[in-house]
């Protein structure tokens, strides 16, 4: 007996150190059951910026920007079947003055406070149009423009009219103006105000004192949003707390605190999930999906407003200033087996919109994969196997929203070849690009290329298609790389921008849709799914056809 | 020694210049744009140019460089275009969480790699020196960042012992030295010892077979001097070369490692450098690199006066 005391003595030891250990769990897992903590590994490199207008892209919008802020309008998420339209925010109506299209007016949501207590009326929004508009404003910030104004791209100025009517004004009648709406984001003038008051005399140059105000103001910003700022550590984590005042209802916070992580690598974010440090990451790495399904999360995707397109150079040297080459193009890509190579995280693309669409409209060229019918398209313009089309392709390696664009475009090169096409690429840096995107085909910084290779969101119709299609948006004004210029097409963007009833604005960006589709200027490839893996405890999770999602619905168990 | 000292931070004073120099010049030779980060890729060329002109980026070259170089030697390293934060405050917060890294590593990578040469170089042609070559040939070519991944792949996503990323459970501003934070640490250092280890082990190893080949060990031995007492003395004679070495990987792992920073999650240098230059941010990408080299050149400083005082034989012009 006295033999086996030492013995049971280590055994009694580690037993009391488990009791202890599990005790202790236990006490964590009682404090996590009393506060309801989720933890986000986003792909951005950085915590995209707090101050109101997010940069990061639309991932930027998705986690600071519709988490801490409102816009007067925003886009509906809480459905995964149909397109994502848009709503009121916190404006609770609108309207276009017949008399002169350039002038809108908004009415706003009454009692809306910001996370300072101070109210959200007319002088609060026309302060943050003057943030990005206004030059002479003392709260004019030039790191807010690029991603605003780029974004509202007609809008010029801003009044009130009364405490909860704003009159806004645009260059040119506009119908599209309540879209890009969606991206200006209301952020607390008193707020604000009280960083710059708390700014050191020393510091006299106004434009350093504004500045170092929206410092500080993005350290502990104020929004209207159903989420609010708690804790700030630069580069590594944002912890939001749920805003128990919210305007909305149904949009009042389930969850009590969010954490954001930036976690860019892949196979960090992966692991990150793997042991347990986060709840959902973004963008899985796609050779661990079977492995993040075993372990019983939940793996979530649905199509994206965006496109993966080869835009074409309609310059009279580029084969593709043919329409029959155009076409034919697009019917000889297998976009089912692409799908496959990307192991399903895509969409094929039958146009910039999907049927089901409400500016999908009812194009004559079905976008398909027929060889024969491209063979012989091809044959009319004058091509064949002994006299190939050659075309130069100018892509990138990597970059946000190319998705893999080597091996796609690999694929798409050999698929072409059955066509008598002959393609050669011309791959550059990703920010290299979409310089050369902004200056167009006839710049040389294309190298002579007869399509770009850039990835785009298609989110709103100015972004959709204009910008692509119209006269008005050659380079350097906008993107319309391959100087596509039709008058009809022209006139299917008056009309769509000219038409304010709901309704017939989208039957007319129907028409302009389908003129799209037919005159072919992309060779229509993939849409993104914006695939993201989620605990299974994460409730009521809806991911709508958008680059955005709801966290402010969502459950926890 | 103070006016060895003195002329050698005058050295440093234009190898800053010329790297701060080289550095603007590569940057901006690099393709791109330096207003990436506030200006989407949607953004028209007409309001890009509006933007760079509200940036001043479309001033002459040499007048950008001179501007920030003149507001550098006021202590000012400028505003970071992504955050708008001071650069200079986001450079030293990344260089703490480099540091305790890096030092971590260096201990880790000194004392097995001095232990592995040594046996390596004592012990010449046996199995023993085989072994530890082996080790040490391993350390400096196996691609760490990988190394990274299979640690966090069987550490952290499998058997769940420690945490994949990140510098703390709250972050690296509230780190303390306990388990929940010191846990943090484990894999990213671990990671990064392994070239130290095998640079350090395969010089050591080098070191200890020529010493222990001189007349002068023979000479003790002769005197009937101890095992014990002969390697003290071949320590003692390795000790400044391997400090040099180890003071130069030092300085390496300050700069951070890009991709063991990025694998990790670990907010240092490597992972701001790496932040900079996707998102072109210039004043950072500047100030980074001017504060790294500045610590470079320190540390060398510093070896050296470390290796005159282990070995006053050293003379310095």
């Amino acid at each position: 007996m006295s033999m086996k005391l030492p013995k049971q003595r280590p055994v009694f030891a580690i037993a009391g150190l488990a009791l202890a250990f599990s005790l202790a769990l236990g006490h964590t897992g009682a404090a996590q059951a009393q506060e309801k903590i989720l933890r986000i590994a986003m792909t951005a490199g950085d915590i995209p910026r707090t101050l109101g207008q997010p940069d990061q892209g639309y991932e930027g919008n998705r986690f600071t920007g519709i988490t801490l802020y409102d816009a007067l309008t925003q886009w509906d998420l809480s459905s995964a079947d149909k397109a994502s339209e848009l709503i009121p925010g916190l404006a609770e109506s609108w309207s276009v003055d017949e008399a002169d299209q350039t002038k809108w007016i908004f009415k706003l949501r009454e009692g809306v406070t910001f996370h300072d207590g101070s109210p959200l009326d007319a002088a609060a929004v026309v302060w943050n149009v003057e943030k990005v508009l206004n030059k002479d404003a003392p709260h004019y910030d030039a790191s807010q423009v690029g991603v605003t104004a780029s974004r509202m791209p007609t809008l010029r100025s801003a009044r009130a009219i009364d405490p909860l009517t704003v009159e806004l004004t645009t260059s040119e009648p506009d119908s599209f103006l309540p879209y890009n709406l969606t991206n200006l984001f209301m952020a607390s003038p008193k707020h604000w105000q009280a960083k710059f008051d708390a700014v050191p005399a020393s510091v006299s140059d106004p434009a350093e004192r504004s500045r170092q105000a929206w410092a500080a103001f993005a350290a502990d910003a104020s929004g209207t949003g159903p989420f609010k700022m708690a804790r700030f550590v630069p580069r590594e984590r944002l912890e939001m707390v749920a805003n128990a005042g919210y305007w909305d209802d149904k949009r009042r916070p389930k969850i009590d605190r969010v954490v954001l992580l930036p976690l860019p690598e892949a196979s960090a974010r992966t692991a990150a999930l793997m042991s347990g440090q986060v709840d959902w990451i973004e963008a899985p790495a796609p050779d661990s999906l079977d492995a993040i399904q075993a372990r019983g999360y939940k793996l979530y995707s649905n199509l994206q407003p965006h496109l993966w397109p080869w835009q074409f150079s309609l310059l009279p040297e580029s084969p593709f200033s043919d329409l029959k080459v155009r076409q034919a193009a697009n019917l000889c890509v297998n976009r089912e087996e692409l799908k496959a190579l990307l192991s399903g995280l895509m969409e094929p693309a039958t146009g910039v919109v999907e049927p089901g669409d409400p500016w999908r409209g009812s194009p004559t060229f079905q976008v398909r994969y027929d060889v024969d019918a491209a063979q012989k398209l091809m044959a009319e313009a004058g091509y064949s196997a002994s006299k190939p089309a050659k075309v130069k392709v100018q892509t990138s390696a990597s970059g946000s929203g190319q998705m893999q664009p080597l091996p796609m475009n690999e694929y798409i090169q050999q698929n072409l070849k059955d066509c008598y096409f002959d393609v050669e690429f011309d791959v550059v840096e990703w920010n290299t690009l979409f310089s050369s995107w902004r200056l167009g085909a006839k710049d040389p910084a294309a190298h002579g290329a007869h399509a770009t290779n850039v990835s785009a969101a298609v989110m709103d119709p100015f972004f959709a298609m204009v910008r692509f299609v119209s006269s008005k948006a050659l380079p350097p004004v906008s993107n319309n790389w391959g100087y596509f210029t039709s008058d009809e097409t022209d006139a299917l963007v008056e009309k769509a921008r000219t038409t304010f009833d709901e309704q017939a604005r989208n039957q007319a960006l129907g028409e302009l849709h389908a003129n799209i589709v037919d005159q072919a200027p992309f060779l229509f490839v993939a849409h993104d799914v914006g695939p993201r893996a989620l605990s299974a405890k994460i409730g009521n999770v809806v991911q709508p056809k958008s680059w955005f999602i709801d966290i402010a619905t969502m459950t926890m168990e | 020694m103070t006016g060895y000292l003195l002329r050698r931070l005058g050295y440093a004073l234009p190898i800053m210049l010329g790297v701060s120099f080289l550095c603007f010049m590569l940057v901006h030779l690099s393709p791109g744009d330096p207003l990436v980060s506030i200006l989407p890729a949607d953004a028209s060329a007409e309001l890009q140019r509006q933007m760079m002109q509200l940036y001043g980026f479309d001033r002459p070259l040499l007048e950008q460089f001179l501007r920030w170089l003149w507001r550098a030697l006021h202590g000012d390293l400028g505003t970071s275009i992504a955050t708008s934060r001071p650069v200079t405050g986001e450079v030293f917060r990344a260089v703490g969480n480099t540091l305790m890294i890096a030092v971590l590593a260096s201990l880790i990578g000194f004392s097995l790699g001095s232990l592995f040469g040594f046996v390596a170089g004592y012990f010449r042609n046996s199995w023993a020196d085989r072994l530890a070559s082996f080790v040490s040939v391993i350390g400096v070519s196996l691609p760490n960042y990988w190394l990274g991944m299979v640690l966090v792949i069987v550490f952290s996503a499998q058997l769940m012992w420690l945490p994949a990323t990140g510098a703390g459970p709250g972050g690296s501003s509230d780190w303390a030295w306990d388990w929940a934070h010191v846990q943090y640490l484990i894999l990213p250092a671990l990671t990064m010892s392994f070239i130290p280890m095998g640079i350090v082990a395969r010089t050591v190893r080098a070191l200890v077979a020529d010493t222990l080949s001189q007349e002068f060990v023979v000479g003790l031995r002769a005197r009937g001097l101890g095992e014990l007492g002969v390697l003290r003395h071949v320590v003692k004679n390795c000790a400044p070369t391997a400090l040099a070495v180890v003071g130069l990987q030092l300085g390496y792992l300050l700069g951070g490692s890009i991709l063991i920073e990025t694998v990790f999650s670990w907010p240092g240098t490597g992972f701001l450098l790496n932040q900079a230059i996707f998102q072109r941010d210039l004043p950072l990408l500047q100030g980074s690199i001017l504060i790294l080299a500045l610590f470079f050149v320190l540390l060398n400083l510093l070896v050296d006066v470390l290796q005159t005082v282990l070995d006053p034989r050293i003379e310095r012009g």
